[in-house]
């Protein structure tokens, strides 16, 4: 089985051309991204480092699902886990801020490689209905362990911007370029992790664990791994949230965070990695939509909470049914 | 009535499994189809009975098309396909098996009857009604598939490499059986065989396929005694 | 003595509940080959039906019997023009394995923020028709009561029913022989997909069930549901997805071991003992302590 010659319209990497024009790339964007941010407003700001992290958290459920073809719902814990890892390190343990973050990715990818191990075995359903209940329960574990902070939660403040930057120099900049920096990077990674050998191999698993291992592909090994690496990046977000929100508590990550992490990645392509952008600023333009047509139609207040949900819920159906395997097949003549 | 293929073309994925196949099965008549392994056989069958979509031509019975038709539909019209291999459902009983074919027909008292018959044809059925059927032997398994389908009373039989994977003694039992109920019910059988010798001693007629495309449609008499025929198929 | 025979109480009364909500999800897995996670939300909804009805005709009763009957519609509909034209739609290409999950996921968020639209997201409850009061046992208030014991018989009812439908009669053959191998059933005449939206209608009513039964104890809302759909899910796969005998058996274990841990140990253990036991289940017994070990392929 020639996996790595699968010509489902991929080009035969020439491997080291490719990861410096992915480099290129990256930093072009980077540099955009930072002539944006001081030409926008606190506002923009702000939600341009949102768009950023759910894009990491989106290009975390990406790498499980649409590469290694296992179902997560529990993202929402996985990002709660790596957000109170992140807090409890500056507060209890008086990290840096930014080490602490390094620190909720490892966290999260511990959890997620133990957690791995017990899945690891699990398949569609099963593996979704287990991280559903790993979702469902966290607030409610959250809630009783008092170093986590109870219904309050912990606090965590990523401190000022250096001052070396100026005056000028708001707070929400320092956060759009923490995170913008931080999901460039490791999307970065990610994508070079998935253009390599690894990532070949992790499709051949997508598409056909049994071919898979008859191939030598240790499929158990790489199943955990995988999750392990998707934990670690969905901890990162989880940190990265819980700065822009100046803290963490157990209604901070809800199950329906997993549902939009889940639709974010599934309209915008669950297959690679290009539409993370997009899908971070679907999650994040959701919430905006909702309010604006609440102020233009008016609706009881179970409305205005619910549309957010219901246009989230609708979208993902709508991808499911109309674009399963990505808008960018829709442009695609030709079969696989 | 009878049985109408004409220009029969079938796609299974990106292989043609059947090529331009036309033949005739008048009524009441036993036709053998035979061919090696990957023929396109099976193909055939599953599309005669609804499992499978055809790419071009046409298959009439009583001058009704069949093809594109829903496999219950067909059942319930008097068209019954043994499938190959798994055609019991295994975590059933024996009598639950044989209930299959009448739970949608209204006259239950000729259900009663019709089963009763085909006991009589299948008598080791009878003894083993409360058996799970997964338990069974190949051949009792075989017994029960062509049992339930008979129970529906069917006009038209398809029959799916019965012999497969049982002992000759037992094969030799089947196609005589076979031969027999079929004369008694006056059906038009079409019997899928890769036993090609043992298919056309009971057969009228037969077809012989190769790589999804007609080599010879005759009556099985001449094709038993046509030298090529043997020497390619039949082996002797 | 007394915590003893409480916990095995509660056990049982608990069981009875993740039972309905398992079977529901057993009965769909069988017949379908898929987790119908907008079950949570279908019973959420159909349990607002019966809310609604009790408030307006004055009978808990009526309102089970009409959460019931509109389990059953809800299941039907969403069969017929949900799920049959997503499987219609979605054949090829890797994501075929979890369309219909995400589908049903995607309907789970669907239904509660329609349930949301409607309703709002204050909690609401419904009054049980017996009381609520724990039994006096042994000289000592014991934390079952009455309503409890109509949670069991009327479970216990409901499971008789069911055992009756599917093996004894012609509805329940065919819904077996869908379930174990819709070619076969197929070719033997059944009406599969009809056969189908039968089962959805079942798994509906049985969903309607549990949520009239469960929310007299506590609270109505668009999530009320969503843990006993994790607790069902989990009994469902303790007791082996195909099988009706064990998604009971599976709720009773999952019960026992919920109940006897909060009761002995901590309350605040519920979800963790219920997270340790699925996870135990699933590695040394991935296909359910009661399922043969030619366990059917997912």
């Amino acid at each position: 089985m020639e996996f790595s010659l699968q010509a489902r319209g991929e080009k035969i990497d020439m491997k080291n051309t490719s990861v410096r024009k992915r480099g290129l790339i990256f930093i072009a964007i980077g540099w955009a991204l930072l002539i944006i941010g001081d030409r926008v407003d606190d506002l923009a700001l702000s939600q341009g480092a949102l768009v950023a992290t759910y894009a990491l958290a989106i290009a975390s459920i990406i790498l499980l699902t649409g590469y290694s073809g296992q179902l997560s719902l529990g993202h929402s814990a996985l990002m709660a886990v790596g957000a109170y890892a992140a807090a409890l390190s500056t507060n209890n343990l008086g990290l840096s801020p930014e080490i602490a973050l390094v620190v909720a990715a490892f966290v999260t990818g511990l959890f997620g490689l133990i957690l791995g191990f017990g899945v690891a075995r699990l398949s569609g359903p099963y593996l979704a209905g287990t991280t559903l209940a790993l979702a469902v329960s966290l607030p409610t574990i959250a809630n009783q362990f008092a170093i986590l902070g109870g219904e309050q939660g912990v606090a965590f403040d990523i401190g000022l911007p250096p001052a070396r930057f100026g005056e000028e120099f708001s707070q929400y900049k320092w956060f759009f370029w923490i995170c913008a920096l931080a999901a460039l990077i490791m999307i970065w990674l990610i994508s070079n992790v998935l253009a390599s050998r690894y990532g070949r191999i992790f499709r051949a698993l997508r598409d056909n664990s049994v071919a898979a291992s008859l191939s030598g592909i240790n499929v158990g090994r790489l199943k955990v791994m995988a999750f392990a690496l998707s934990a670690g990046v969905a901890g990162l977000a989880g940190g990265l949230l819980v700065m822009l929100i100046s803290g963490v508590s157990p209604s901070a990550f809800p199950l329906s965070l997993s549902f939009s992490l889940l639709t974010g990645a599934v309209v915008t392509g669950v297959y690679n990695l290009k539409g993370v952008m997009l899908g971070g600023l679907i999650l994040v333009a959701i919430p905006e939509i909702a309010e604006s047509v609440v102020s233009r139609i008016g609706g009881s207040e179970g409305f205005t909470v619910a549309l957010p949900g219901f246009l989230v819920s609708a979208l993902l159906i709508l991808a499911v049914v109309f674009t399963p395997n990505g808008p960018g097949h829709l442009l695609h003549k030709k079969k696989h | 009535m009878s049985l109408v293929v004409e220009n029969l073309t079938i796609d299974h994925g990106a292989i043609r499994a059947i090529d331009n196949v036309s033949f005739t099965v008048p009524a009441g008549q036993l036709a053998a189809v035979i061919g090696a392994n990957g023929a396109g056989k099976t193909t055939l069958l599953r599309t005669l009975s609804g499992l499978k979509e055809s790419k071009s031509g046409s298959a009439t019975w009583n001058g009704k098309s069949i093809l594109g038709v829903r496999p219950e539909d067909l059942a319930r019209s008097g068209i019954m396909h043994v499938s190959d291999g798994k055609s019991v459902i295994s975590e059933l009983t024996v009598k639950d098996n044989l209930a299959l074919s009448g739970l949608w027909r209204k006259d239950k008292k000729d259900v009663a009857k019709a089963t009763e018959e085909v006991i009589e044809i299948f008598p080791i059925l009878g003894q083993r009604l409360g058996q799970i059927s997964g338990s069974l032997s190949g051949g009792e398994r075989q017994m029960l598939a062509i049992g339930r389908a008979l129970i529906a009373r069917p006009k038209l039989l398809l029959l799916d490499e019965p012999s497969l994977g049982l002992a000759p003694l037992i094969i030799e039992q089947i196609f005589q059986t076979i031969k027999s109920f079929v004369k008694k019910m006056d059906l038009t059988v079409v019997l899928v065989e890769q036993n090609a010798v043992g298919a056309l001693k009971i057969a009228d007629e037969g077809v012989v396929l190769n790589l999804g495309s007609v080599v010879a449609v005759d009556s099985a008499a001449n094709l038993l005694n046509d030298p090529v025929v043997r020497s390619a198929y039949l082996g002797f | 003595m007394n915590q003893f025979v409480t916990a095995v109480l509660t056990s049982l009364s608990s069981g009875a509940i993740y039972a309905l909500m398992s079977i529901s999800l057993v009965l769909v897995w069988r017949s379908t080959r898929v987790v119908n996670f907008a079950q949570a939300g279908q019973a959420v909804l159909t349990t607002f039906i019966g809310y609604e009805v009790t408030v307006r005709s004055g009978s808990y009763w009526i309102g089970l019997i009409a959460a019931v009957i509109s389990g059953a519609v809800v299941g039907a509909i969403i069969d017929r023009f949900f799920m049959r034209p997503i499987f219609k739609r979605v054949k090829s290409g890797p994501i075929v394995m979890i369309a219909p999950v995400v589908a049903t996921l995607g309907l789970l968020g669907l239904i509660q923020a329609i349930i949301g639209f409607i309703w709002g997201f204050t909690y609401v409850s419904i009054e049980a028709p017996v009381s609520t009061d724990g039994y006096n046992l042994f000289g000592t208030v014991v934390a079952f009561s009455p309503f409890n014991l109509m949670v069991l018989v009327v479970v216990t009812i409901a499971m008789l029913l069911l055992t009756l439908l599917f093996q004894k009669t012609n509805v329940g053959l065919a819904l077996r022989a869908s379930a174990f191998s819709p070619e076969i059933a197929r070719l033997s005449g059944i009406r599969v997909d009809a056969v189908r939206t039968l089962g959805w209608a079942i798994a509906g009513a049985a969903g309607g069930l549990a949520g009239m039964l469960y929310v007299p104890g506590s609270y109505l809302h668009p999530n009320a549901m969503d843990v006993l759909l994790v607790f069902g899910f989990i009994a469902a796969v303790i007791g082996g997805l195909d099988s009706l005998f064990g998604a009971v058996a599976g709720a009773m274990i999952l019960g026992f071991a919920v109940n006897f841990a909060t009761s002995y140990i901590s309350y605040k253990l519920v979800f963790l003992t219920a997270f340790a036991l699925l996870i135990t289940v699933l590695l040394v017994k991935p296909n359910g302590v009661f399922s043969s070990s030619k366990g059917r392929k997912d």
